[in-house]
């Protein structure tokens, strides 16, 4: 063993180390420099350098999202804090376990408006599960311990600890992170046997049920996943997955109804409206699932499976509430489901799949493809289809049409493939969190669906990306738009596009260049499949522009406002009002 | 569509870390999710284990009142919480400082209140009183209410503190 005596900045190279942390995304600062200084004699801890704060939190969210292991962040003071209060957000949202090491100024000058200071712990109270700050270098060991603990354990999410820079450089004791037991934080994981007895009686008694699971599923673990399988299996019911939880469930199983909600398909959407028991799974009742509160799922009985007792009767009051983890909660639900031999109405539930395949039948994603102009759906659909033989193909998105065409025609078979903003809606997340998958996989498949809007807003990543040589492919789907605001101003704002439109946009492959990487460009249909075979098969990062229609709207679609049995399902299917007035104030 | 679910008052209670941030941390739930605060002590009782005790009033529907509960105890410096208004029969008292100023018939009416209300006098000028006044908080807005027409001219109130009955700890 090593002294136990050492600087804070030692301590927290120790403690990342202990806690088995290879990679950290960050940026030096004057207030981060003695752990910079620490940093610089060892090699356990490589640190990835980005280009701008905000790209540290994201690449950290796609590196946690895509190995289940906690994402670390380490950052200045002041700016370097405020540039990553975005990530952090996105990752509380989306329940990504991050921890973020922030410099401080001394412990002398804080409240005197010292340069580069900010309340750090006040600014990222409401946006992160927890932080701290260290006053005392011999708490220091103790709290980055209890930091990853809580940030991966329970519902998942991220934690910061703020460290002025004396406490880096004082010399304290270091400790181990033997199993911490914190005095108030303890998540529960075993779910209560009475509750899971109820639920399984609701479930076999039920005519239509429909599993609703999300991205608690994905957090839960492989096992998690698994069960949520087997469960499936066992039970001959249907399965829908929310965006953040796709890969929970193999998209080719028969019984997956493909993603529910606002842009999700037809047969999910009406057979959450048309359920008579619904079991939700490490999902929350988000407004892009619900739509209209008043209307949704009207004649269901609903068990909600959950780590966080917070997000159950939240939106929608339900039956039956189950809190513990999912793997957990699962385990003994199909123990007690075998044990009692249920056996749902096998006549019902024949009749309730032959409504789902007549929902089915509707092919709600067909779109009309073109010979001259690429339309985004076929551009993602090929992307799929000459990358679906290999297993190590991982999805990240920016946001807007393009993440919501790549959920609904990119199919994934297992979780923690697919990385997506859903809670907060990031605009610029794609590129840093491929940047952060491609470090934890250097041999995968990288590819960042991206909208020509969002990547503009982290676009200095491809900088790191050069840095680092991450063969970090670029998919642009480059209508030259917001595409999503677009769309709302031509469904809502009667066509009046006011600052949607991009002028000046930059030459995306002049631009790939410049950052040493390789530029291709696709404007036909016939090209798309030979820029994605060659940007497939470049060993260098690629940025694949592929011009797409700009007038392509995203359908399905649930106007705001609207009910589930309320979806238009394309372009032909425009409503005199398609959004009520209670609609026009929803986001 | 069915009734508009009924709004109700509950007290309750939050046993905490006496640690920096704490007090923010509850303040800042309340405010971010729009929760009422109708009003909150916070006291540390109990040393030798650094617990603070926080007492929130506060008002919602049933839905928003166990939203409120189970947002608190994902706050990770809570040790327990309590609805002491569910829970059971409990005790609630409140303390309010109230100056009261003038003379003559008035002067004697605001003594006579006071001493029916059980108001201690904390402090006498030829001009004015302070009275010290203990009661749940519907005695207090009383006894305010009736100075108001006697010379009222300050008030402090701490807020309400509350325990359940009975033998049993939080």
């Amino acid at each position: 063993m090593a002294k136990d005596r050492m600087s804070g900045a030692e301590i927290v190279l120790q403690a990342l180390k202990d806690q088995g942390v290879s990679h950290i995304f960050g940026y030096p600062g004057g207030a981060v420099l003695p752990i910079y200084d620490a940093l610089f004699g060892q090699n356990d801890v490589q640190h990835i350098l980005v280009r701008q704060e905000g790209g540290a939190v994201h690449a950290a969210e796609g590196y946690a999202r895509s190995t289940g292991k906690v994402g670390v962040v380490l950052v200045t003071s002041g700016p370097g804090v405020t540039n990553s209060v975005t990530g952090l957000t996105d990752a509380l949202m989306d329940s990504i376990p991050l921890v973020c090491i922030t410099g401080q100024v001394p412990t002398h000058l804080i409240g005197n408006d010292a340069f580069q200071e900010c309340d750090t712990t006040g600014i990222t109270r409401p946006c992160t599960k927890h932080n701290y700050l260290v006053k005392n270098v011999d708490d220091l060991a103790r709290v980055l311990h209890e930091a990853f603990h809580v940030a991966r354990s329970g519902r998942p999410g991220p934690v910061l600890v703020d460290l002025p820079k004396d406490i880096q450089i004082a010399i304290g004791s270091y400790i181990p992170p033997a199993r911490v037991v914190h005095k108030s934080y303890k998540p529960r994981l075993k779910g209560d046997p009475v509750q899971i007895k109820r639920a399984v009686e609701i479930l076999a008694q039920a005519k239509r049920p429909l599993i609703y699971a999300g991205g608690g599923v994905v957090n839960s673990g492989p096992a998690a996943a698994q069960l949520l399988a087997q469960f499936a299996r066992v039970s001959g019911f249907p399965v829908t997955l929310t965006l953040m939880g796709l890969g929970a469930f193999p998209a080719s199983d028969p019984r997956f109804l493909g993603m529910l909600g606002m842009h999700g398909t037809y047969e999910a959407n009406l057979a959450m409206h048309g359920c008579d028991a619904m079991i939700a799974i490490g999902s929350r009742f988000d407004d892009r699932i619900t739509g209209k509160l008043a209307a949704f799922s009207p004649h269901s009985r609903k068990i909600h499976i959950d780590v966080d007792p917070s997000s159950i009767n939240k939106n929608v009051p339900v039956e039956v509430g189950i809190v513990g983890d999912v793997a957990h909660v699962l385990e003994d639900l199909i123990k007690f489901w075998k044990s009692t031999q249920a056996k749902p109405d096998a006549k019902a539930l024949k009749a309730w799949w032959g409504q789902i395949d007549g929902w089915r039948a509707r092919d709600c994603l067909r779109y009309q493809n073109s010979e001259t102009i690429i339309k985004p759906q076929y551009a993602i659909q090929r992307l799929y289809e000459l990358t679906k033989g290999r297993d190590d193909v991982f999805v990240t998105t920016e946001v807007g049409q393009h993440q919501m065409w790549a959920a609904q025609f990119f199919k994934f078979e297992k979780p923690n493939h697919w990385l997506t903003s859903g809670g907060l809606g990031t605009m610029g997340y794609g590129l840093p969190a491929a940047m952060g998958v491609q470090i934890a996989h250097p041999k995968a498949l990288v590819v960042d669906i991206a909208g020509e809007a969002s990547i503009l807003m982290n676009i200095q990543e491809m900088s790191t990306i050069a840095q680092y040589r991450l063969p970090v492919k670029v998919f642009l789907i480059n209508n030259q738009y917001m595409g999503m605001v677009r769309q709302w101003q031509e469904l809502i704002h009667g066509g009046r596009y006011s600052e949607s439109y991009m002028d000046s946009l930059p030459d995306f492959v002049k631009l790939a260049e410049s950052f040493g990487a390789v530029g291709l460009r696709a404007t036909k249909p016939s090209e798309v499949d030979g820029v994605i075979k060659a940007m497939i098969e470049c060993p260098k990062a690629v940025i694949a522009d592929i011009m797409v229609d700009p007038k392509e709207n995203c359908f399905p679609m649930i106007p705001s406002g609207a009910a589930h049995n309320e979806m238009l399902l394309g372009p032909a299917d425009k409503r005199e009002q398609p959004i009520s007035e209670d609609g026009m104030v929803l986001v | 569509m069915p009734a508009p679910a009924p709004i109700a008052r509950h007290t309750i209670a939050v046993l905490v870390d006496n640690e920096p941030g704490v007090l923010a941390r509850v303040i800042g739930l309340f405010s971010g999710r729009g929760y009422n605060i109708e009003s909150l002590t916070v006291a540390e009782v109990n040393a030798a284990e650094k617990l603070s005790r926080i007492t929130i009033v506060t008002s919602g529907t049933p839905m928003v009142i166990e939203q409120i509960k189970a947002q608190l105890a994902r706050l990770v410096p809570v040790h327990k919480i309590s609805d002491l208004t569910t829970a059971g029969p409990h005790v609630e008292r409140e303390l309010a400082l109230v100056k009261v100023r003038g003379g003559g018939e008035k002067r004697v009416e605001a003594l006579r209140i006071a001493d029916i209300f059980r108001a201690r006098a904390l402090d006498s000028t030829p001009e004015s009183f302070i009275f010290e006044i203990v009661g749940d908080a519907g005695k207090l807005d009383a006894f305010i209410a009736l100075m108001a027409g006697l010379g009222l001219v300050d008030v402090s109130r701490t807020g309400v503190v509350a325990i359940a009955r009975g033998p049993e700890p939080l």
